[in-house]
């Protein structure tokens, strides 16, 4: 509900009988929903957990894949593998949403000053958009030190982490282009009104609301990032990919893996659990709804 | 109100001309509005009064013809459009209220930005301007908490911050619910009364009658027909004034 401003002038208020039993017809459909999904849920697992243990070969993958010694032995590596995927990760997120968003606004700019800047954006987004990440990796891990260039760095990481802001730029500038884009022109007609300027436009009214709207996208890339960020092990660097692999040869079993996969699948719940949560707050899509009234149905 | 009152009218728009690719939309448009003064648009759906208004607010290049406001030409591209603008209030049929901002913080943004009004200053002013159309109570709300009548009378508490010298209103009412209406009619009657020189495009007939000095009925891309309400709206000389008024009922 979102009518908290109108409740002071209901101090006095009871609910009436009918209110009382409708309440409590909800709470009871609430309780029975709850069962319902709760029964449902674990008849479903049963059944497929059923299907996979029964299957011929069961026993022999679960040794290979899902031996509990061998995931607890492994399991430190890969954390501390996982704890530069995450440390990369939160470096180039950073790096990309900056350098993306200069793109985004980059081809955006009118005027003939602006026009080998907007060419320029243009042309990278096209470039790195195309190019398949594993081949930009390699280009930029093995090509780049091979120029012996001063200041080049040559660690496997900063080298990872680079062609990973290359590639990704490309995409989330698009996504943010594709926001700026879905601000409706009437937003830009009202600031321009204002007397506020193009920049101040931009800045003010359409980035706010651009960005907004593809939240859900830009986390989506997040997550993609994510697991990309295991693409650095090609160059050398011990990520959790490349700890599991480590750990795979050691022990001669493949838990190690199902270790990696699972801390992955972990790392992105919460954050697709906090842009549910923020895109319903009010305020924060605007537009939707239009008029008072919709509240209950957003 | 205004520091150089040099006598002649407060917004002058002389032979301008308006094409979107072959629709030729505004087709030498002749209109002076004095200080003051309250001009209402009517005319069919087409017939170019938004078009009219957004040349006047720069929304829109002109392709010919010029327009004075208060003896300056605002259609020189020299001109710094955004000053010009800032100087105008436009309010516009869908509100077009900042949906990210709350409703203090869409008053108080041009003030900020373009006059450099320190927020404490610029809040208490939108706050007085909020009292002033009846929402100083909706301030801290998001406009897609407030009802269509109330989202458009903060678009005009918007547009009334930096003490404009001309207001636009294009078909403020239309898109509300008729029990809505009123309420927006009212402060515009008021903002009249106080002073405001206001250029108005409605359907609302009754508003025209009440307020306006001088009723325009925009046909073929030109003023076909004005004069005062009684002359335009009780006595229409042109065939096609009759006929619109006709069918409006
Ligand atoms: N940006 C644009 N591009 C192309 N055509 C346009 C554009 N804006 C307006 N027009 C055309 O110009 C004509 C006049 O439009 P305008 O919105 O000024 O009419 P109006 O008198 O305000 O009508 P209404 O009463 O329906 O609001 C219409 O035929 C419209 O299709
Ligand atoms: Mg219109």
């Amino acid at each position: 509900m979102t009518a908290s401003a109108e409740r002071s002038a209901t101090e006095a208020w009871t609910p009436s009988a009918l209110q009382v039993e409708r309440l409590a017809y909800r709470r009871g459909q609430a309780r029975r929903s709850t069962l319902v999904a709760v029964a449902s849920t674990v008849a479903l697992t049963g059944v497929a957990v059923l299907a996979l243990t029964s299957s011929p070969g069961w026993p022999r993958v679960r040794q290979s894949f899902f031996d509990p010694d061998v995931a607890l032995l492994a399991l430190p590596r890969v954390l501390e593998g996982l704890w530069l995927n995450l440390r990369v990760m939160a470096v180039c997120a950073v790096v990309i949403l900056v350098v993306a968003l200069a793109l985004a606004i980059a081809r955006t700019l009118r005027g003939p000053v602006f026009f080998p800047l907007r060419a320029a954006a243009t042309a990278y987004v096209d470039v790195f958009r195309g190019l398949p990440l594993i081949l930009v990796l390699l280009l930029v891990g093995f090509g780049l030190p091979g120029l012996r260039l001063q200041g080049i760095p040559t660690q496997a990481v900063v080298l990872g982490g680079l062609a990973l802001v290359l590639t990704y730029s490309a995409y989330v500038a698009e996504v943010f282009r594709a926001g700026i884009e879905s601000v409706h022109p009437s937003q830009v007609a009202a600031a321009r009104s204002l007397g506020l300027t193009r920049a101040q436009t931009m800045r003010t009214v359409v980035l706010p609301q651009a960005v907004r709207r593809v939240v859900p996208a830009l986390l989506n890339d997040l997550v993609a990032l994510q697991k990309d960020s295991g693409l650095i092990s090609i160059l050398g660097a011990i990520d959790a990919v490349r700890a599991a692999q480590i750990q795979t040869s050691v022990h001669a079993n493949f838990t190690p893996y199902v270790v990696a996969g699972f801390l992955f699948v972990l790392l992105t719940i919460p954050l697709t659990r906090v842009t549910e949560a923020l895109s319903r707050r009010s305020g924060w899509l605007g537009a939707t709804a239009g008029v008072a009234g919709a509240g209950p149905l957003r | 109100m205004s520091a150089t009152d040099g006598g002649g009218p407060l917004l002058s728009i002389r032979g301008v001309r308006k094409a979107f690719g072959s629709t030729v939309v505004l087709d030498g448009i002749d209109l002076d509005v004095d200080a003051h003064r309250c001009v209402v648009l009517i005319g069919a759906s087409g017939s170019g009064k938004s078009t009219l208004l957004r040349t006047v607010d720069l929304l829109e290049e002109v392709d010919d013809g010029v327009i004075l406001l208060e003896g300056e030409d605002i259609t020189d591209p020299r001109q710094d459009a955004d000053a010009v603008r800032a100087r105008m209030g436009m309010v516009f049929q869908s509100f077009n209220l900042f949906p990210h901002m709350r409703v203090l913080d869409n008053v108080t943004l041009a003030s900020r930005l373009v006059h450099k009004v320190p927020r404490p200053q610029a809040e208490e002013r939108a706050t007085a301007i909020l009292e002033r159309v009846g929402l100083a109570a909706k301030a801290r709300a998001f406009p897609d908490e407030l009802s269509g009548g109330q989202q458009q009378r903060v678009a005009i508490a918007r547009s009334l911050v930096s003490s404009p010298r001309l207001m636009l209103l294009d078909e403020v009412t239309s898109a509300l619910d008729p029990e809505l209406v009123g309420e927006v009619l009212d402060l515009l009657v008021e903002l009249k009364a106080e002073g405001m020189t206001m250029v108005v495009a409605t359907h609302e007939m009754g508003f025209a009658r009440h307020v306006a000095d001088e009723v325009c009925f925009l046909h073929a891309g030109r003023v076909h027909e004005r004069g005062t309400p009684e002359q335009v709206l009780g006595d229409p000389q042109q065939e096609r004034t009759r006929d619109f008024l006709r069918r409006l009922g």
